[in-house]
């Protein structure tokens, strides 16, 4: 299936170009966390989204993070919101962005006294910016190849490996044969299917690369003594962990493994990657994601521009810069959540849709959304986002081969 | 596979020796796979592998086109798969502890 859909993009200085044309508004400490809420809160339907880390200790992977997302294609400015004694680097996020030729305003509570001034402050600067948003920023034409899209799963159940996964699996094919960059990421949910990963990557150092990868991750997990496979499983008909693995493993399609990159690696060309999200250097922070959004937030941080989540049980969330398209696994769910859900996979499970059927569905709504179409969380006004603490080594050269 | 079948039972992928449940299947059902009838004295949800030919022990179980794990006994077509008759093949060589048999 060849799409020929063009769409209109953004155009950023870096070439990049973006889906959405997406205000920041960031805190850079919990502290400055209510001030920027209090900022966004009469703009939160007018393309204004609320980011930020809580964390008062500096930490390299934060501010990667953030300058990754502050300069997303789908953002288009960002106001950053500081307390004032934390260690964020908030003169280098700064710098970044305004390098990347984006509108930026550093607001220093301590410095613009207090709560009420600096709200005020930032809403002036919001309605000026939002006010030449649009005129300052090239609209140019925009097409599938361009398109950077991540899968995740989360609230799954039984269903999920049977529909909603292999169906974003579809889609996957769909996006890489017309040379898009699809990005699934790997936790421990993937434990057991290494060797099938590894035997798709497009070279033998790349394999070797995944599978140190998976190493790590059971390492991992090992030490944070959280086990994969859980009593629930079985009574869900999963016999084995390696079942389970695969039925995570279904989104990501059947394409050969282009890349293996870590949060903030930015896919070079089209093609399968597989998002390493497990941190280097041992547990010392805790789980590696504490929830979906972490995760979402680091596809969206390699330049997603929406990310697809399958859920069975009923995930509602959505997030802040990158849309999210949710695939229903479970028919039941799809019935009574309607109103969250963009994708109804369960009709497979019912005889009323095929697998590609269903990979073909999602695959019009990435278009769809490209082009514009809010999402059904983007409408309800989900812009969930958590960003915590990690530590990763920069990929080596045998990650990204082509 | 029988007509009535249908809808009930689904192959992911054309390799795969065993079918999922596509919705829950009721006590009493009688399962007709080939010339093999298996009688489902207790129901089962969906989810659940059935097998899609009789496979011997040690043979690899296949859904995803991928191999799940491994018979641990003979299994007749149409017979519940689960951890009564499957075991993992994935060596935890990984995990912290090592193997010991």
């Amino acid at each position: 299936m060849a799409a020929k859909a063009e769409f209109p993009g953004y155009l950023r200085q870096d070439g990049r170009k973006g889906i959405r044309n997406t205000i920041l508004v960031v805190y850079l400490v919990e502290c400055a966390h209510h001030v920027a809420r209090e900022i966004v809160y009469p703009y939160r339907k007018q393309g204004v989204h609320l980011i930020g880390f809580s964390g008062c200790y500096p930490n390299q992977y934060a501010f990667d993070m953030m300058a990754r997302l502050c300069t997303h294609p789908n953002t288009g400015g960002a106001l950053l919101v500081s307390l004032g004694c934390e260690s964020f680097d908030r003169r280098g996020l700064a710098e970044t962005i305004a390098g990347s030729g984006r509108p930026v305003e550093t607001l220093v509570i301590q410095e613009k006294g207090g709560t009420l001034s600096t709200v005020e402050q930032g809403q002036a600067w919001l309605g000026e910016t939002l006010a030449g948003l649009e005129e300052s920023t090239p609209l140019v034409t925009m097409a599938v190849d361009e398109l950077v899209v991540g899968a995740i799963c989360g609230g799954s159940d039984a269903t999920s490996g049977i529909t909603a996964n292999p169906a974003i699996g579809r889609c996957f094919d769909l996006l890489v044969e017309n040379s898009a960059r699809a990005i699934f990421e790997e936790g421990g949910e993937l434990i057991g299917c290494e060797r099938i990963m590894a035997e798709r990557a497009v070279t033998p150092e790349l394999g070797e690369e995944i599978l140190a990868t998976m190493e790590k991750t059971a390492h991992y997990y090992t030490t944070m003594g959280h086990g994969s496979f859980a009593v629930g499983n079985a009574d869900g008909g999963l016999s084995t962990v390696e079942e389970k693995s695969m039925g995570a493993y279904a989104k990501s399609g059947s394409s050969p493994i282009s890349g293996l990159i870590k949060p903030g690696d930015v896919p070079p060309s089209g093609g399968l990657y597989l998002l390493d999200i497990v941190p280097d250097g041992g547990a010392r922070f805790g789980f590696p994601n504490i929830n979906d959004n972490a995760e979402i937030a680091e596809l969206i941080a390699c330049g997603a521009h929406m990310t697809l989540f399958s859920t069975g049980r009923g995930s509602v969330v959505g997030s802040a810069i990158s849309p999210v398209i949710k695939v229903c696994a479970n028919p039941d769910t799809f019935r009574r959540m309607a109103g969250d859900m963009d994708v109804d996979a369960g009709r497979i499970l019912e005889g009323r849709a095929t697998l590609d059927e269903v990979g073909e569905e999602i695959f019009s709504q990435v278009l769809a959304v490209a082009g514009g179409a809010p999402t059904k969380s983007e409408s309800l006004g989900h812009q969930e986002f958590v960003l915590t603490y990690k530590s990763f080594e920069p990929i080596g050269p045998a990650c990204l081969p082509v | 596979m029988d007509r009535a079948q249908i809808g009930l039972l689904l192959r992911i992928s054309d390799e795969d020796n065993v079918y999922v449940l596509l919705r829950n299947m009721a006590a009493g059902t009688v399962l007709q796979l080939g010339e093999q009838e298996t009688a489902y004295e207790t129901g089962l949800e969906l989810g659940h592998k059935i097998a899609a030919r009789d496979i011997a022990a040690g043979e690899k179980i296949i859904k995803y086109g991928a191999p799940i794990g491994s018979a641990t006994r003979d299994i007749r077509a149409g017979e519940h798969v689960h951890v009564h008759n499957i075991k993992s093949d994935y060596l935890p060589t990984y995990t912290l502890d090592p193997i010991t048999d």
